[in-house]
């Protein structure tokens, strides 16, 4: 069980109970849509984007608690970031997951909470795969779905 | 192999099955292994292993062409578990039963070779709403391929087949129904002698899916009536990469081959080909033949251990753990028919079934968490996954007792 805890830390099942910025970002100028086949959670996240700051960013879907609380985390990390930053914070996110490289968890913050999965290599995609939509709706900047 | 010279008796006894399964003597996370995945792939007795083990030591070389000892002793292994797999598939006829990869493979198989070169657009392929995706996919396929349609034959809430409504999905256009034999996502057991009675009298020809029905009771293709029948070794205790079609001979006489290769020709010249006869003319290539050797073997263990043993032993485990799992609170089980194999699937209100899967897991419980390969299913039921516990005949209390209790821990965490 003491594993376990490791994995399900408290802000994860609070994360997961009460999602933060649960539905469309206010402003939305780019979206994508996730799906993970291995489980059939399908995730969307939403951003509104300005001088290349995200201003807001939300998520929609259901999924297991690593994904949900994984997406919340990751939309109360992103405000006010740069798209370069977002980025940036993606690559930090994805080693502190593998275990590639030793990363600074301080300065991940809260997304600390998620390095836990690193123990269980068949919840790494659950772990990311808000942020592998994310990243899909940065690049998807060009066509973009436009509210201005 | 006998009964006797496995040194199997004849009172049921799990305690000494399971010390024929080497695995389950596992420590997963520092407890015993609690094996509950059967429905994914079973585990393999010594029996099986043994077999293989001994083929590959004493008899082993390519089938069927070579004159020397060693493929007199391979084509004699090869051909004598075709005879077993026979057997125990009640054929009247060894040529009838066809060596493949596994069920997958022996629908694509009858899906090419069968449906392909006689649909017509607008003929329809009836299945049902509780199908995996291999009996949905290859007939997606061959829909593609002709034009024909696919025809859905829905399930009461229970999660059985409706058989009003599968006689009025039946028509003038239906040339095929394929169906599973037991659902691997709920465990009910299809009606298949009476979907076939309906099928015939439409002149439908009828393939069953028979890769959950293999491991938990005796096959027998002549009291079902079926046209197809297809089987997987691996989980029925034998090993995986290995299983059998079985066709009417007269049927697989007029297909034409799956693939072409070595093994399944008769004569070959640069201007033309004469296909040997069935089986041999879809078994193209050097065959699988240690795993030919063990699903034999995985065969004459379910019969030495006794299916009707098996069967008793698993319908009191399925009552035990369907009663059980219901009394903890939050459960909801999904698949109620009364006519079941020994499967539970279930949903855990407000946690989804992937955390149930890992923190099971986490005391050593194996269980199979998500679609199941059954998303048109998932989706008609309204839900993502479940999580679904499959037992087998190595299965015992002490462990579906370990179930509940990791299922008191999993509501714990998340209180």
């Amino acid at each position: 069980m003491n594993d376990l805890r490791g994995l399900y830390q408290e802000i994860i099942l609070d994360h997961y109970k009460r999602p933060r910025h649960h539905g469309v970002a206010t402003g939305a100028n780019r979206e994508a849509e996730g799906f993970n086949p291995l489980c059939g959670d399908k995730v969307k996240v939403t951003l509104a984007m300005k001088d290349g700051t995200i201003e807001d960013v939300a998520f929609e879907g259901e999924g297991c608690a690593i994904s949900t609380a994984s997406a919340s985390l990751m939309t109360e990390a992103l405000h006010g970031k740069t798209e370069a930053e977002a980025r940036e914070l993606f690559q930090r996110f994805r080693q502190l997951l593998t275990g590639g490289e030793v990363v600074d968890e301080e300065e991940l913050g809260k997304l600390a909470a998620l390095s836990g999965v690193r123990d269980y290599p068949m919840r790494v995609k659950c772990a990311t795969l808000a942020w592998h939509t994310l990243q899909a709706a940065l690049d998807k900047a060009d066509d973009a779905v436009s509210t201005e | 192999m006998t009964t006797a010279t496995m040194g199997i008796q004849n009172a049921f006894d799990v305690e000494a099955r399971r010390r024929d399964f080497p695995i389950l003597a596992t420590k997963v996370a520092g407890r015993p292994l609690v094996y509950l995945d059967n429905a994914a792939s079973s585990q393999k007795p010594n029996q099986v292993l043994d077999a293989i083990t001994s083929y590959y030591r004493e008899k082993h070389s390519n089938v069927h062409r070579g004159v020397h000892y060693l493929a007199q002793q391979a084509t004699e292994a090869y051909e004598a578990a075709r005879d077993t797999v026979a057997a125990h598939l009640g054929a009247r006829d060894r040529h009838e039963v066809v060596f493949v990869r596994g069920t997958t493979e022996a629908i694509n198989l009858v899906a090419q070779s069968y449906a392909r070169p006689q649909l017509q657009s607008g003929d329809e392929i009836l299945i049902t709403q509780l199908e995996h995706h291999s009996n949905i996919v290859p007939w997606q396929m061959v829909c593609e391929q002709t034009g024909a349609k696919l025809v859905v034959a829905p399930l009461d809430e229970d999660g059985q087949l409706r058989l009003d409504a599968f006689a009025e999905c039946l028509g003038a256009r239906t040339r095929i129904v394929s169906l599973a034999h037991v659902s691997n996502a709920l465990g009910t057991i299809l009606p298949v002698a009476e979907v076939v009675r309906l099928a015939h009298a439409q002149g439908a020809v009828v393939m069953v899916d028979g890769a959950q029905a293999a491991p938990h009771m005796q096959l027998d293709v002549a009291a079902l009536d079926c046209d197809f029948y297809a089987v997987s070794a691996h989980k029925a205790y034998g090993p995986t990469g290995i299983g059998a079609l079985w066709g009417r001979r007269e049927l697989l006489d007029a297909m034409p081959p799956y693939q072409g290769g070595g093994e399944m020709i008769r004569r070959v010249t640069f201007a033309a080909t004469e296909f040997a006869e069935a089986p041999a003319r879809f078994e193209a290539g050097t065959p699988n033949i240690a795993g030919a050797v063990g699903m034999a073997a995985a065969f004459d263990y379910l019969n030495a251990v006794g299916l009707e043993a098996i069967r008793q032993h698993e319908a009191e485990l399925l009552a035990y753990a369907t009663e059980r799992i219901a009394q903890v609170p939050g459960i909801i089980p999904i698949g109620t028919a009364p006519d079941k194999a020994s499967v539970v699937s279930f949903l855990v209100e407000g946690i989804h079934a992937h955390d149930v899967g890992t923190i099971l897991d986490g005391q050593g419980v194996a269980v199979r968490v998500g679609h199941h390969c059954a998303q048109p299913l998932m989706d008609s039921l309204g839900i993502a996954a479940t999580a679904r516990a499959s037992l087998g005949l190595y299965n015992t209390r002490q462990e579906i007792d370990a179930l509940v209790e990791g299922l008191d821990r999993v509501r714990e965490l998340f209180a």
